[in-house]
């Protein structure tokens, strides 16, 4: 049986992981098969995580991360949790690989998901011009018309980094301003590719097979608008990734895993919670990155009190 | 085994004649999911090579193929059969997701 198993391998899991690590608890950090790395494997530059002066690529960010969980003796499996039992003193944990595994404690840290826009059809185009991960696809959209939906930092940050490739790159927001932060707003608004279009949301996506362009809707007038597109990138934010567990521990009005105060500890004892899946403010990586550390230090003190 | 890399002058041999279905695996190295994905890719061929062909283009290298195809998203798996593509698979996905989306193809 492990002492710890930390599901999820963003800023708060690898944290989770270094300080249990060192703790000498021999942890298992189940990563995913596909996302491990979490968010940051999808951003460019990182420019406020201390330490960095200079600045570093979210990708090699996460993989020293994860070198500095694995020195300390973190054993990092690529595998995808798909079911948990945590009810009981010994945590289940099954993998989509089929492994099962138990623990006395459990660290969830499995972040938050893009959320979609919710509009018909969504699913069914995207990867034909609708786009998730501007990292990815913007290579694509070279000398195109495109258009970030969105008011946050990573959707100022899309719309800047897609401007490297498209001739036109409309920023569409559904108030009035926006709420990322003043640097990251200033170099959209001062970028001559990006032109934003406020107080406006997508009503309609349309093309057969492929995204062709959008209806929009002014939620100030009413008005409608139809804009020829050749990519939409969608970035509105995220959703905590819950299902695993929510069922078993408790939610927060919101969705959000419910910890206790400034702890990690969720409502289930040996279960601790850290990073965006707790987070509906901040969502930093510095802060996620703390929460992990909040996350191990507790299972610490949980695991040597049963001794 | 590392899957093959196909570009416009070999793609009509290996991909659009082949007799067995081939999956293209549409790629670049600036793409995270798609260094996620492609060992998985490596794993299924090792395992179903008599039934299906696993290849990769370098949409860097070959940015031809990738527009003739329609690819706006990466990583993209496409799988031919008679010159045709019969399957689209697109973004990073777990093993098991993979597995039942070639289902038709690999049993």
């Amino acid at each position: 049986m492990h002492e710890v198993i930390i599901i999820g391998s963003g800023p708060a899991g690898y944290t989770a992981g270094i300080y249990t690590g060192r703790a000498g608890l021999n942890p298992l950090l189940i990563a995913s098969s596909v996302e491990a790395g979490g968010e940051l494997m999808k951003t460019t530059e990182v420019e406020n995580y201390p330490g960095f002066p200079t600045g570093l690529q979210g990708p090699e960010l996460m993989d020293a991360f994860r070198a500095q969980a694995e020195r300390f003796g973190t054993e990092v499996l690529l595998d995808d949790v798909i079911e948990v039992d945590l009810k009981g003193p010994v945590k289940i944990v099954k993998t989509g690989g089929g492994k099962t595994f138990e623990a006395k404690t459990v660290i969830l840290a499995t972040g938050a998901a893009y959320r979609e826009l919710g509009l018909p059809r969504e699913k069914e185009l995207s990867g034909y011009g609708i786009s998730w991960c501007a990292t990815c696809d913007g290579f694509f959209f070279r000398e195109k018309t495109i258009a970030v939906v969105g008011g946050g930092d990573s959707a100022m940050e899309e719309a800047t980094f897609l401007t490297r490739f498209a001739s036109k790159v409309y920023l569409i927001h559904r108030r009035d301003s926006f709420k990322a932060s003043k640097i990251m707003q200033e170099r959209a608004l001062n970028n001559p590719k990006i032109e934003v279009i406020w107080n406006t949301e997508v009503s309609e996506l349309l093309g057969e097979g492929k995204l062709t362009g959008i209806k929009t809707t002014n939620l100030v007038d009413g008005t409608q608008n139809t804009l020829d597109l050749d990519g939409l990138f969608i970035a509105i934010g995220n959703d905590p990734r819950v299902w695993l567990v929510e069922n078993q521990v408790t939610l927060t009005p919101e969705k959000f895993i419910e910890v206790d105060g400034r702890s990690s500890k969720t409502s289930l004892p040996g279960v601790f919670a850290a990073g965006d899946v707790i987070d509906p403010t901040y969502r930093q990586a510095i802060t996620a990155a703390g929460s992990g550390c909040v996350a191990a230090l507790d299972a610490e003190h949980y695991l040597s009190n049963l001794k | 085994m590392a899957a093959k890399n196909v570009t416009t002058a070999t793609f009509q041999a290996d991909v659009l004649s082949s007799a067995k279905p081939v999956l293209v695996d549409f790629w670049a190295e600036w793409c995270g999911p798609c260094r996620m994905v492609s060992p998985i890719l490596d794993e299924i061929a090792g395992e179903h090579g008599d039934k299906i062909t696993i290849v990769k283009v370098n949409v860097d290298e070959e940015p031809a193929l990738a527009q003739q195809y329609g690819i706006t998203s990466i990583p993209a798996m496409q799988v031919f059969q008679g010159g045709e593509v019969v399957k689209s698979i697109i973004g990073a996905k777990p093993k098991p997701a993979l597995l039942a989306d070639l289902s038709s193809f690999i049993n």
